[in-house]
């Protein structure tokens, strides 16, 4: 279960270079594609591998590749989406800071398959160093014929540039993404149209996350069918978990999809169990924006199966008991952790990034920051909670974009499963004043408190 | 954040008018104003790691752009600070994954440690403590972020020791090294 694609030469010293990288295969998918297939032959390789996005949609990417409009003549553009700043994820990083070149031959074959001539890499500006590794990867690699004009005597010319930004998670969204590529305010644009028909500069534009570019090369090289064996179902390949939190061994991991969720936790090749042994008391598999799952709900399912690393099985149950993959940060929750502080830290975090654009987004995760605060400090009202569950069920799906929703999400989930942490804010305000309260007195602990209490 | 009076003294020296070529050359020539989030961050660099009105201006007029197309982004994006700050920023990450690990004792360690609170500078314009949102490096918290580089697994330790290394100009904000 641990086929390594992405990560596979990751430990080889050097790989950071050129010549490494193509002393260890690289660069291959790009002479296997340009000799010997047609663009759409490398497309439907993708479409057969199953491979999904990994951004956090996961939306099939060879169906979003064929979605690009060809027909109009216009210029076509693949856009990299390395603006990673999802709370709890990163992985993107990783590769780009270790692997440089394997982004870059991504971008070259897949840049070949949607006809385009000029694709950039959009990373996030905190990452400076990142994007000074990933510049010089680039010129490492028009030096060696890779980009250019006339790439492998072909007649096929390809420019390729990173472009960096300036702290903005918004630009995270695909087309809040081209707006800042286009030297704009990252305000989401109003869809349709799609990017595949009208995006960057108004030209047919994919946008593909880091990760999912990345895993381009290998199934070019050992084809769609070989990546799609790996996997469970629809849930095909190999994904990569960024984790953090209170566990032994925190960092980045390639598992194949359908590893059981407790031999990712609890097997010393993984995450070794819970730092210092403690109790596990939640845990977010797929980012801030995805449902916080309760202890009880993450080695089972609600219908008792084992939770699987894929898809579907974290989404198994819906917001109700089940949660999603998302972008992968695995983020993990002994008992010392307060949901109530954790959940206003989230908040306070959508309304520092929302664009302001709608007003639901804009006034309502001012609004839960607020109350989440003064719940979180002892300032609390009973008819609080309930108030934070209106308001976030009145950003969700009201938005342009989906980061009204990823507000909203986990301030539902919070109250859906740890509804009585919350009641217990409202009501002791005395034994919360300390901001390490469940450090002292773990929750389990006082958790008789709240039931006793008469409303 | 606040736009500053503060005189700037601008200086767009050779080098600096080199790079922003450099860049402008990474987009079709009618689309001169997709360089702006790279150009800000170089030129803010280049100028004590603030953008002063003037200074904005002066962007504008490099890339044949309205003023206001300048100042709408600068006042959005986060990275550009419209007034003068420390010479050295200590961004600290709060973000959950960092808070559950000791990220906001370890910035109000800082912030005692320098007398300042957070979002202030020390007095003699060396130091700038902030707290900022997810910088991606959840797994190696806590941390910050100084200059163009990340300090990860911070203990108060290595923070007293980052303050002296700054005080001996021993840190060097956009010279390449890999984080550990």
């Amino acid at each position: 279960m641990a086929t390594k694609i992405l990560l596979e030469h990751a430990n080889v010293p050097g790989i950071k270079t050129y010549d490494v990288y193509r002393q260890n295969g690289g660069y291959r998918s790009v002479e296997k594609a340009l000799k010997g297939m047609t663009p759409d032959e490398v497309v439907e390789e993708v479409k057969t591998s199953g491979l999904r996005g990994r951004g956090g949609a996961g939306f099939p990417t060879g169906m979003k590749w064929s979605f690009i409009d060809k027909k109009s003549g216009k210029p076509r553009h693949l856009v990299c989406n390395a603006d990673e700043s999802e709370p709890g994820t990163f992985k993107d990083r990783y590769l780009m800071e270790y692997i440089p070149h394997l982004l870059i031959e991504g971008m070259i074959t897949s840049s070949y398959a949607l006809g385009c001539n000029l694709s950039y890499i959009y990373i996030r500006g905190e990452y400076m160093w990142v994007y000074r590794i990933l510049e010089k990867a680039i010129k490492e690699a028009y030096a060696a014929g890779w980009l250019g004009k006339n790439i492998l005597g072909t007649g096929w010319d390809l420019d390729l540039h990173v472009h960096c930004g300036a702290g903005a998670y918004i630009c995270g969204e695909e087309t809040a993404l081209i707006e800042s590529l286009e030297g704009k305010r990252g305000n989401p644009r109003i869809k349709p149209p799609f990017p595949a028909i009208s995006g960057l500069w108004a030209n047919p534009t994919v946008v593909n996350n880091v990760e999912s570019i990345s895993a381009v090369p290998w199934i070019i090289n050992n084809t769609g069918a070989e990546y799609a064996k790996i996997g469970v179902g629809r849930s095909t390949g190999t994904k990569l978990f960024s984790v953090s939190g209170h566990v032994k061994n925190p960092g980045v991991y390639e598992i194949d999809m359908g590893m059981t969720v407790d031999e990712f936790m609890n097997s010393d090749q993984y995450l070794g169990g819970m730092m210092n042994d403690r109790p596990l008391k939640g845990l977010i598999p797929g980012g801030s924006s995805v449902p916080i799952l309760p202890s009880h709900l993450i080695f089972k399912t609600a219908a008792g199966e084992d939770r699987l690393m894929t898809y579907e099985s974290l989404a198994d149950g819906g917001f109700a008991t089940g949660s999603s993959l998302g972008s992968g940060g695995f983020i993990v929750y002994n008992d010392t952790a307060c949901i109530v502080r954790n959940t206003w830290n989230f908040s306070r975090f959508y309304h520092h990034e929302s664009c302001g654009q709608c007003s639901p987004c804009r006034e309502g995760t001012g609004w839960m920051e607020k109350v989440l605060h003064r719940i979180e400090n002892g300032h609390g009202r009973e008819e609080d909670i309930d108030l934070l569950w209106d308001i976030q069920r009145k950003i969700e799906g009201n938005t342009i974009c989906p980061l009204g929703d990823a507000a909203a999400w986990p301030v539902a989930a919070a109250i859906r499963h740890f509804r009585d942490e919350f009641e217990y804010h409202v009501r002791f305000p005395e034994k919360i004043k300390n901001r390490d309260h469940f450090v002292a007195e773990p929750f389990e602990k006082v958790k008789h408190l709240v039931a006793k209490q008469v409303v | 954040m606040e736009i500053s009076n503060a005189k700037q003294v601008i200086n767009i020296d050779a080098a600096l008018t080199a790079r922003i070529d450099e860049l402008l050359s990474h987009y079709p020539a009618d689309k001169r104003k997709s360089a702006l989030l790279p150009v800000l961050h170089e030129v803010q660099d280049a100028h004590d790691n603030w953008l002063s009105i003037e200074l904005q201006d002066k962007v504008a007029e490099i890339l044949g752009i309205k003023p206001i197309e300048v100042y709408e982004v600068v006042s959005f994006y986060t990275m550009y600070n419209q007034k003068p700050i420390g010479k050295y920023m200590f961004e600290f990450c709060r973000t959950s994954c960092c808070a559950l690990r000791g990220a906001e004792d370890l910035m109000d360690y800082t912030c005692n440690k320098l007398g300042i609170k957070e979002g202030e500078t020390t007095p003699d314009g060396q130091f700038t403590v902030v707290g900022v949102e997810c910088l991606g490096a959840c797994g190696y918290a806590p941390m910050l972020q100084l200059g163009d580089y990340y300090k990860e697994h911070l203990t108060k330790e290595k923070v007293d020791a980052l303050i002296d290394d700054c005080r001996a100009g021993k840190v060097d904000l956009h010279k390449l090294t890999i984080t550990e």
